[in-house]
């Protein structure tokens, strides 16, 4: 029983609450995210920037940063609204969406800026 | 009068049933049959007898037939291929008129279509490769009672396939023991776990008590996790009276999802629930069993993908739709086939997948394909790429097998899944890049890296039985 590794998750711990889809991954890098936004646009979906308090994160709405930026292409510009949302809460989860117009629902949503306590 | 007098007897089938100059109308059902003929037996009268046989007609002339403008109600065989690597088999097409079948009954189609005539003597061997259901007929059917999209947001799952895990052992826990082995897979990052199709209400198990300690399973998981989960609560019952009282307890609990057999339980019972379902705000994950014995034999019986239409048909939010890389059957080009058979709104023609007729679902929505059976996190880059997000990647020994637990095996599952989807995202080549993708992963995840040590060397290299007839002449 020794090699066997206890699984760490408590319920006393705030730092193990996920946030849905890359929080089993490690933080993305600058790189990473960049990476991410540019997979988004290449699929035709409109970014849009959130953000909540961490403790609220399981809610079905979090706050949205001014409007969806809708039919932006530009890599730079969205990865600067996310920085600004980042600023403007910089203790808030800031998540990234691609919203998909067909299918009417998410392409993607992905936390990129970690809030307090999360790493 | 259409027709003067009555003459008894028998006529050849072809007489009425084989016309090559019919054009199919856009209403008609359509069906393509493998039909092996018995030696001697011409090939259009064997398909005019299948038409036949699955609509109107019968062995000899009846005066009955003068009564009613049989013209208009039988069914058409309106086309003959050879089939591709086979001496004796041919391909025959036959249009069914809309009228001759029962709004939104797939049990009716089905009762025609793969009735009687499937035992019939003129036949070695029949099998049922593909429908075309015209929209017409389509917009009476319920369909999915949520689909995929409504899914996504109920479960707030986006940007990935969804991951479950079969509780084993099959059968035998008792209810609090088998609540533990769903929590374990959950805290440690399912979105779901599910009942193995077996597990209905045995001595053993008791479906009331199970249902209880599992939904005690998925809020105290969500609680720690931050995140939604679920489990395959099966309703699958011996009579329906008995599936709705499970189904309703299940929504008293406020679980998410619950889970029939359809093919066992029969369409009967799978359209009722369906529609329970769309009531009451359910989800409804399907299983499958019993479908090898009807659609594996290449020459003999119903091809998955009619099951498939037929199912999405009926109704289903999930139906398993193997899964390529693991232990059950199933070709690659005939899988991809009939999973988008399962998923889109229009699936064209394509031969080179199985797909007989273009198939319209209109607004219909789409189902979840589930593939499950023998996988682990070595097979995860090649089931991202074979299905895409929109799937439920099921690994039940490949979660519960891990050294360290259910906790363990279900994060070595999560981390490896993200770290796919990460890296088809911005670009890579994940069957390529596989070993790569998956050890970079497992360097911040000791769950993985153990996961990967335990499955190295596990594979299912057998061939497949039922290929596609154009992939071996």
């Amino acid at each position: 029983m020794s090699k066997v590794q206890d699984y760490p998750s408590r319920l006393s711990d705030n730092a193990s609450r996920k946030f849905e889809t890359f929080s089993y991954l490690p933080a993305m890098t600058d790189k990473q995210i960049r990476e991410q936004v540019q997979y988004i646009v290449d699929q035709g979906y409109n970014p849009g920037v959130e953000h909540t308090e961490v403790e609220n994160a399981m809610e079905n709405y979090w706050y949205m940063w001014k409007l969806p930026m809708f039919g932006e292409t530009d890599v730079d510009t969205i990865l600067a609204e996310c920085k600004a949302c980042h600023d403007a809460n910089p203790e808030n989860h800031v998540r990234l969406i691609g919203y998909d117009n067909y299918a009417q629902s998410q392409g993607a949503s992905m936390v990129i800026y970690r809030g307090k306590g999360f790493k | 009068m259409a027709k003067k007098g009555y003459d008894a007897g028998v006529k050849e089938y072809r007489d009425t049933y084989w016309m090559p100059e019919y054009e199919p109308v856009d209403t008609d059902i359509l069906a393509c049959f493998k039909i092996t003929p018995q030696p001697g037996v011409p090939r259009e009268e064997v398909a005019a007898a299948v038409a036949a046989e699955s609509s109107t007609g019968t062995w000899t002339t009846v005066w009955t037939d003068l009564l009613t403008d049989l013209d208009h109600y039988k069914g058409r065989a309106y086309r003959i291929e050879d089939v591709p690597g086979s001496d004796d088999a041919i391909y025959a097409f036959i249009a069914y008129p809309i009228d001759l079948f029962e709004e939104g009954s797939i049990v009716n189609v089905l009762t025609s279509l793969v009735g009687n005539v499937f035992g019939f003597k003129a036949l070695r061997a029949l099998r049922l490769e593909d429908i075309r259901f015209p929209i017409a007929y389509v917009m009476t059917c319920g369909g999915p009672p949520n689909g995929i999209e409504v899914e996504r947001d109920k479960m707030n799952k986006y940007g990935r396939p969804l991951l479950g895990c079969t509780i084993k052992p099959k059968l035998g826990l008792s209810a609090k023991n088998y609540g533990r082995a769903c929590y374990e897979g959950l805290r440690g990052g399912l979105d779901f776990t599910k009942d193995d199709e077996n597990v209905n209400s045995q001595p053993f198990m008791r479906w009331r008590d199970r249902f209880g300690f599992v939904q005690d399973a998925i809020e105290r998981a969500e609680r720690e996790t931050g995140e939604r989960k679920g489990h395959y609560l099966n309703v699958t019952a011996p009579t329906p009276e008995e599936m709705y009282k499970r189904a309703e307890y299940a929504k008293e609990l406020g679980t998410p999802i619950i889970m029939h057999d359809f093919f066992t339980a029969g369409f009967t019972a799978n359209t009722g629930l369906a529609n329970w379902c769309r009531d009451n705000g359910l989800l409804l994950h399907i299983h499958r069993a019993m479908h090898a014995v009807v659609d594996r034999n290449p020459n003999h019986g119903i091809h998955f993908r009619v099951l498939a239409k037929c199912l999405r048909l009926s109704g289903g939010d999930h139906m398993h739709s193997g899964t390529v890389v693991g232990k059950l059957e199933g070709d690659r080009d005939s899988t991809l086939g009939w999973i988008d058979c399962m998923r889109d709104s229009f699936i064209k023609e394509d031969r080179s997948r199985g797909i007989f007729f273009d198939q319209d679902f209109g607004s219909m929505p789409g189902m979840f394909p589930v593939a499950s059976g023998g996988i682990h996190v070595w097979h995860m880059p090649a089931l991202v790429n074979i299905f895409g997000d929109n799937s439920v990647l099921q690994f039940g020994g490949g979660t519960l097998g891990h050294p360290w637990g259910n906790a363990a095996g279900a994060a070595a599952n999560r981390v490896a899944v993200e770290a796919c989807v990460e890296a088809r995202n911005a670009g890579r080549e994940l069957e390529k890049e596989s070993k790569d993708i998956l050890t970079s992963a497992a360097k911040h995840s000791p769950e993985l890296k153990v996961a990967m040590e335990t499955w190295k060397e596990i594979k299912f290299e057998f061939d497949t039985v039922d290929k596609l007839d154009i992939q071996h002449k």
